[in-house]
Order: C-alpha cells, then structure tokens, then sequence
C-alpha cells in the first residue's frame, strides 16, 4: 500500500499523470456545473441523464463492436438525451408528476442497459470488461486517448460556461428578466442542460453512472454555504469538486479493488459535511454560535431590567439574589450563577451577599427598560395591543431594538404623545418614572 | 427441475414486483418517488455492515441494518432540507449517493468476507433462488427469498388493508388528514419503514435497480389507467407480475440479466400505457385533438356556405373555395370534407357545393352561436371589429343551454354588424 502512494505521488509514472489530470477535470467540471444545475432546480436531472446513458454505452458497443471513449460516450450522449426528453414530454404530456417520470426514465433506462451489458458479458465471454467500468467508474484504466477526449470536452464546457455566464446568472435567478434583454430563456436553458449532458459523460468513464449525480450535486451544495455569491460559489464549488476527484483517485489507487466513483462521492460529502458545519455565517456550528449568543445576550437582559425595575420600586442600589429570583420567576441558584457571570463579564458586581450593577450594567440596564417601555407604549398608542397584552411583544422584542429604531420611536412618542424621552413611564402605571443612572 | 427453477425464480421476481408495486403506488401519489429512488439505494451500507458483523446472511440483522439505515435517510433528508437550507432534491441526491458510495465501498473492501458483489448489488442473484433453499427441521421447504419474500408481501398487503383509509386519505390530502385527526407524520414514517423493509428483502434477490424500478414503474403505469385507488393498487399489482413473467421468459431468450429484464418489461408497459391509456394515452390525446380540429373546419365549412346562402340561395361553392375557408391544413380539411359529405350535410353537383337540407339547419344553429357571441361581446363594450375572431374561436362549444341564456341576455334581431342572428327554429 505504501508502495503504491509513494508512487503514486511521485507522479513519476505516465499513467498516474493522466490519472490524476483526469479526475482532477472530472470533478472540476463536474463541480463548476453542479453549481448552475443545483441553483436552477435541475439537481436530480443529472442522475437521470447518467442512469439513462448506460444503454447508450451498451448499444454503441454492440453496433459498432469499438470500444474507444468517443464512439462510448456518443451512444451515451443520444441516449441520455433521449431520457431527459422523454422526462419532459411524460411530465408534460400525462399527470405523472416529475418525481415518477425522473424516477422512470432512470430506472427503465438502466435496467436497459443491465440487460444489455449482461448479455454482452455472457455472448463475448468476458468482452463486457471494458464496459463494466461504467457501473462505477474506474479512473485508473484512463489512457491517454481518453484524456485526450476529456480535455476536449472539458474545454468546450469552460469556454461555453465564461461565454454564457452572464445568461445563465440570468436565467437562474431572474428567468424573466433573461426574456426582457431579449434572450429566450428556453434556448439558454436548454444550453445549460447541454453542457450539464456533456459534464456527465466526462466523468462517466471514472466515477461511473450511478454516482455521477453526486459530482454534480455534493461540491456545490457544499460550496453554496461559503457564498452568497454565484461566482464566488461556482469557483469554490470547481475546488471542491476537484480536490474530491484528485483525492478519491488517490485513495482508490492504495488499494486494487475500491472503484473511484464512491470514493471520490464519499470525498466530497465529507467537503460537504464539514462546509455544512464549519461554513462562517450559514456552517452549522456559526449558527449554533449566533444562536447562544442572542441566548445569552436575552438572559443577561433579563437580568438587567429586572434588577432595574425593582430597585427604583424598593428604591435600592444592592439587591438579594432571592428577591431578583422573584421578580425574574426564577429558581434563586440560576440568578446566582448568571450573576457571577455577569461579574466577570463587568455588568454586575456582589458584596455582602447582595448584588449591584457596574455602571455598564446600569447603561445596558436602562436601554433595555427604556426599548421594553417605549415598545409598550408605542403598541398601545397605535392601538396595537391593548394595556394588557403589551408586555409580552415588548419581551421579546426589547433585544431587538437598535439605538436608531429607539431614537425614531422616542421621536414618534414624543411627538404624538408627548412623552418626555428622558423619563418613559411604565404603562401600567404600577411604577413611576425610572431614574436615570438608578445607583446613586 | 428446469421448470421447478424457473417456477421459483418467476414467483420470486413476482413476490418482489407485487410487494414493491403495492407501496410504490402510494409514492407516486404522495409524489416521493426519489425518496423511494433514495431509501433502496441507501440501504446498501446497512445491509454490508450487517453483513460483515453477524458474518452470515441472517435476515435478522439485516433487517435491523437495512431499517436503520432507512431511517437515517429519511432523517437526514429532511434535516439538511429544512434545517440546513438544502433544496429539497438536492438534499436527496447528496444522502443517497453518499450512503450508496459508502455500501459499495464497504462491499468491495470486504469482498472476501461479504456473499455480495458490486453486480450483485445493482441486479441482485434471481437467478440462483432455487439453490438457496431453506431448511426447516431437515426438510427442504424451498427457497429461502421465497419465504422472505412471501412473508414482506402479506404484511404490505395487511399494512394497506388496515391502513387504506388512513394512506388514502394522508396521500392525497394531507391538511384534511390531519383535520379529521389521523396523524400524518406517523403515516409517512410507516409508510417508509415498510418501503425500507421491502428493500432489504426484495434487494438480496434482485438487486438495487429492480427495487427503484418496481417501487416507481407499475405504480405510475397503473396511474394513467384509472382514477380509482382500489384499481390503481390492483393494476400496479399485476403489472409487477406480469413484468416479472415476462422478463423472466425474455432473459431467457436472450441470454441476460433476469432483473434487468423484468424492469424493461415494467418499462415497455409503461410505455404503452403512455401510449394506449384511454383518457391519459397520448393516442387517445391526439385522436381528441384530430377529431377536435376536423369538427371544426367541417363547422367553418357550414358557415362559409351558409354566408354565401343568405346572400344568393342558389350559390355554388367550389371545392377550392371550401377547402380555403376551413383554414385549417390542408389534410384536416379534406377530411372534415369527406365527413361532411358522407353524414349528408353537403351536396355537390356538376355546378359545385351547396347545403343539404340538414346541414343548413346545422349551419344556421352555428351562424346563431357566431352572432350572438359577437352581440354579447360588443355589449360587453368589446368595438365591433374585434369581436369576429373570439367569435369564431367560441361558436364550436356553444351548447343548447348556453345559446338559450345568450338568446335571453342580448337583442336578437341583429349582430354588431347588422346581420340577422338566424333564429333557434330556423330551418332554413
């Protein structure tokens, strides 16, 4: 096994070379047009149009008994096109939905293909072996030929992608903003299905028929986490897609029997998994981040306006965790433990078994009263929500409330109620005026 | 013991169309099918790591890695769908390649320890059923994926049967489901956990693509035959076996893969139901529209006589002429023709063209609907040189009633042109 990475990543032989360059245009390809099939809603299109070239690959066989890649991959072609046709004209023409007739056209035209290899397989005795490869891919078997042919193709596809980038930005998310600059958003998109046809027969060779969706899908499914951007997204996916092809060959290559295809699928959702956790604003963990700091961000608040609002009625500066405990409904311990928290993050402070706020304790403390009572207000003089039913929203939204939103509400009161900005009584009457600076 | 073998491989592969077909059904209503494409891929890794841990082909074990890895799928799919933004198709394809990717590796990593192949996967082993028998207290009770087989198609039959109202009801309305209290979720999540159960028992015989192919196929087929569920689920059934009978028969003709067969079976009735369906056949489509487009020149051919007859009652048409005014091609028009003739609505003479006696009647029922929908438009503000083309669109499709509530709602002495609308007894 070490022998074989070691030479493998030598690259001193010829044949790695090609390997290696071939996967490494597989995935790239794969992953630069995966992004505009998954954008424009056409993800499972391209496992459709894979299933279906099998019996393209048997039938160009049989008719012409060569096995050359050009000659594979033109049957491939017609008949992967003959699928995707037929999906629209069932979908069209009957009520099966689009799921079936995807579903359909995959699974008859594979079984097609079954048969026809299968029966290749026991008429030529063992003559099938250079087709089998198309179950799953074999990266290893490309020659120079085949690479050649891939080049090819893979050339055609960038130069098409950078020519017709801007249509296809155009069609994917504004379809009929693409027909106003005069383009018929049919041809464009039938361009597009093109090129993800001539993608998939790329990399039908090495990764094989059944999951050569997932080139298309995974990299840039994975890629979309890292960008809001199209073009950001569409060269991150080609990286990805790549880097899943360069690697997933190398991997199969330590070992004789592991077929490419799965290896570099499992490569790229491992980009995927980790894109999906790791990604800075959409990744799961930066969402969970988002999510505890608002979390907290709310207790604290809580905390604040509480201690706020019950030492102006006991007219207190230090206040017992156990009374706080009563205003907040909370259990006394977890008053005390946020308290601490709160200490060491310089909002509050503790003496003589009492707790008193900092003076960022009493600025952010007041804020917060102030965005909990104008929001009250503002609900009920707009006639919202009656007096009663204002304290619950104001709850939930007086984290929510930026200093600008405050100035425009302050600004709507004072001038429709002529509420004084600086003292904003509590609704309920309950309580008179907060002082500001609430510690001396 | 020829005929024996090919008896169980034909029950087998009719068990495993028959079990599939009947839960399939409901994916192609419920529109799932890519999650059922999805689930008979995925399975794979449960079955190999099954495999690789009980170290036999127990269908225990398998069962139990086979469900849980559907379930997993299922899981996922909808956690990267709705909790992570994937697009729902997306979020399919991504867990179903992934969990396949990694069952085909695991497979062929420990192709020395696990009884399955990479072909084996895809097309399964039908054909070697009749040797892998079961032995029960020393005697040879047949097959093993026969009993196996046998046992998943009872319990989806009694599943459906016990289930229909529920399945029929969450399938095709699921907000009304949940108003009359059956709990769809519980149906879906039952519903995959009995497609998954079937995979894993229909997978080990026929392989991956004859699951996929006999969930989505005879469902769909049955479909374009029938609006009623009973019949659906009963056609999806007998397309299964007959796909399985003839598929076997035709691998055997030409020498190939049994599974693969059956599918191109499934595949062929699929096809002619596309093409043969009464209502939803493509033939009967065009033959609606063909007969659709020869009714209608033959009425523009009525009418373009009976214009010529209001202003000279001894007028002859051409043949050209009539041709012309259908305006329609020239094929459809020929026929539409041809039609008028035989049914006695024309005549000719050496002259040329003129209305019999039936088809003036006809032609002024036609020339009244013309009118008074150009007299109704025209009331409705539409200027009256804009109101012959709608006119001549509607005039086919108006019925007795339609013509009497018209007659009522306009002034039926004249159209906007100042012609006289023929009257609904006119005879001529």
């Amino acid at each position: 096994m070490l022998d074989n990475a070691l030479r493998f990543l030598s690259l001193a032989d010829a044949n790695v070379r090609f390997v290696l360059l071939g996967s490494l245009l597989i995935g790239a390809t794969g992953g630069m047009l995966g992004s505009f099939a998954v954008l424009r809603r056409r993800s499972l299109l391209g496992d459709a149009l894979a299933h279906a070239a099998l019996p393209g690959v048997a039938l160009a066989y049989l008719a012409t008994g060569s096995k050359s890649l050009p000659v594979l991959l033109f049957g491939a072609t017609v008949a992967g096109v003959l699928g995707v046709l037929l999906i629209q004209f069932i979908t069209q023409y009957t009520r099966v939905k689009a799921d079936s007739a995807i579903g359909i056209v995959l699974s008859v035209f594979f079984g097609i293909g079954i048969v026809l290899l299968t029966h290749i397989q026991r008429a030529g005795g063992g003559n099938q072996s250079g087709l089998d490869k198309f179950l799953f891919g074999q990266a290893a078997s490309m020659v120079g030929d085949d690479l050649r042919v891939m080049t090819v193709l893979t050339a055609v596809i960038i130069v098409a992608v950078l020519a017709l980038y801007k249509e296809f930005k155009a069609l994917i998310f504004d379809a009929g903003f693409l027909s106003t600059l005069g383009f018929s958003a049919r041809k464009v998109d039938a361009m597009l299905m093109g090129l993800i046809v001539l993608t998939v027969m790329v990399g039908l060779q090495a990764v094989g028929v059944v999951l050569i969706a997932a080139m298309l899908i995974t990299p840039a499914v994975a890629a979309r986490f890292w960008s809001e951007r199209l073009g950001t997204m569409v060269v991150i996916s080609t990286a990805f897609g790549g880097v899943s092809g360069v690697v997933g060959t190398f991997v199969s290559s330590l070992a004789p029997r592991i077929p490419t295809g799965p290896v570099m699928v499992l490569v790229a959702t491992l980009f995927f998994v980790v894109s999906a956790l790791c990604a800075p604003r959409r990744g799961m963990l930066a969402r969970w981040r988002r999510h505890r700091h608002n979390a907290e961000r709310e207790r604290r608040h809580h905390f604040l306006r509480a201690f706020i609002e019950l030492s102006n009625k006991e007219s207190r500066n230090t206040l017992p965790a156990s009374s706080l405990a009563v205003e907040l409904g909370w259990k006394v311990s977890r008053v005390e433990r946020l308290g601490h928290k709160l200490a060491r993050q310089g909002y509050a402070r503790r003496s003589d078994g009492e707790w008193y706020l900092t003076d960022a304790g009493v600025e952010e403390g007041i804020f917060i009263v102030k965005s909990h009572r104008l929001w009250e207000h503002y609900l009920y003089y707009r006639s919202i929500l009656d007096a009663d039913h204002v304290d619950r929203p104001a709850d939930e939204v007086e984290h929510l409330l930026t200093p600008e939103i405050i100035a425009d509400l302050e600004q709507i009161l004072a001038e429709e109620r002529g509420i004084d900005p600086d003292e904003v009584v509590n609704i309920h009457g309950t309580l008179s005026h907060y002082r500001r600076g609430g510690r001396e | 013991m020829e005929l024996d073998s090919a008896f169980w491989i034909i029950l087998t592969g009719s068990l495993a169309s028959a079990s599939c077909a009947l839960l399939g059904t409901f994916l192609v209503l419920r529109k799932m099918s890519l999650l059922g494409d999805a689930l008979s891929h995925a399975v794979l890794p449960g079955i190999a790591i099954a495999f690789l841990l009980s170290d036999s082909r127990a269908i225990f074990p398998m069962f139990v890695g086979a469900a849980l890895c559907g379930l997993l799928t299922t899981l996922l799919i909808e956690a990267f769908h709705r909790k992570w933004n994937v697009q729902e198709d997306a979020s399919i394809g991504i867990v179903f390649t992934a969990l396949f990717a990694l069952g085909v590796v695991l497979v062929t990593a420990y192709a020395g320890q696990v009884d399955l192949d990479q072909e084996c996967v895809l097309y399964g082993e039908i054909a070697y059923t009749p040797w892998d028998t079961l032995i029960w207290n020393g005697v040879d009770v047949g097959p093993r994926p026969v009993w196996i087989l046998g046992v998943v198609f009872i319990l989806n039959i009694l599943f459906v049967c016990t289930l229909y109202k529920e399945l029929k009801i969450a399938s095709f309305d699921s907000a009304m489901a949940m108003a009359v209290g059956v709990n769809a979720t519980l149906i879906h999540y039952l519903l995959m956990g009995m497609v998954s159960l079937t995979t894993v028992a229909a997978f080990e015989s026929v392989g991956a693509i004859l699951v996929v192919a006999m969930f989505i196929v005879p469902g769909a087929s049955a479909y374009l035959w029938s609006d009623r569920l009973v019949t659906i689920l009963c056609l999806a059934v007998l397309f299964g076996v007959l796909s399985a009978w003839v598929g076997y028969w035709i691998a055997g003709i030409w020498d190939s893969s049994i599974a693969g067969a059956i599918v191109t079976v499934a595949g062929a009735i699929f096809l002619l139901s596309l093409l043969f369906s009464p209502n939803q056949g493509v033939i009967a489509r065009l033959w609606q529209r063909a007969a659709l487009s020869v009714q209608v020149a033959q009425d523009h051919m009525l009418l373009a006589l009976v214009r010529r007859f209001e202003v000279d009652e001894t007028h002859r048409s051409s043949r050209e002429e009539l041709l012309q005014a259908a305006s329609v091609s020239h094929l459809v028009s020929r026929l539409a023709l041809r039609s008028l003739e035989k049914s006695r609505l024309v005549v000719h003479d050496s002259q040329g063209w003129a209305l019999a006696a039936g088809g003036k009647q006809e032609a002024l029922r036609l020339l009244r609907n013309h009118r008074l929908w150009e007299t109704y438009l025209s009331g409705l503000g539409l200027p009256e040189n804009r109101v012959h083309g709608p006119a001549d669109a509607v005039e086919h499709f108006i019925g007795r009633q339609l013509a009497a509530e018209l007659g009522a709602e306009v002034d039926q002495s004249m159209d906007p042109q100042g012609k006289r609308i023929p009257l609904s007894d006119d005879k001529g």
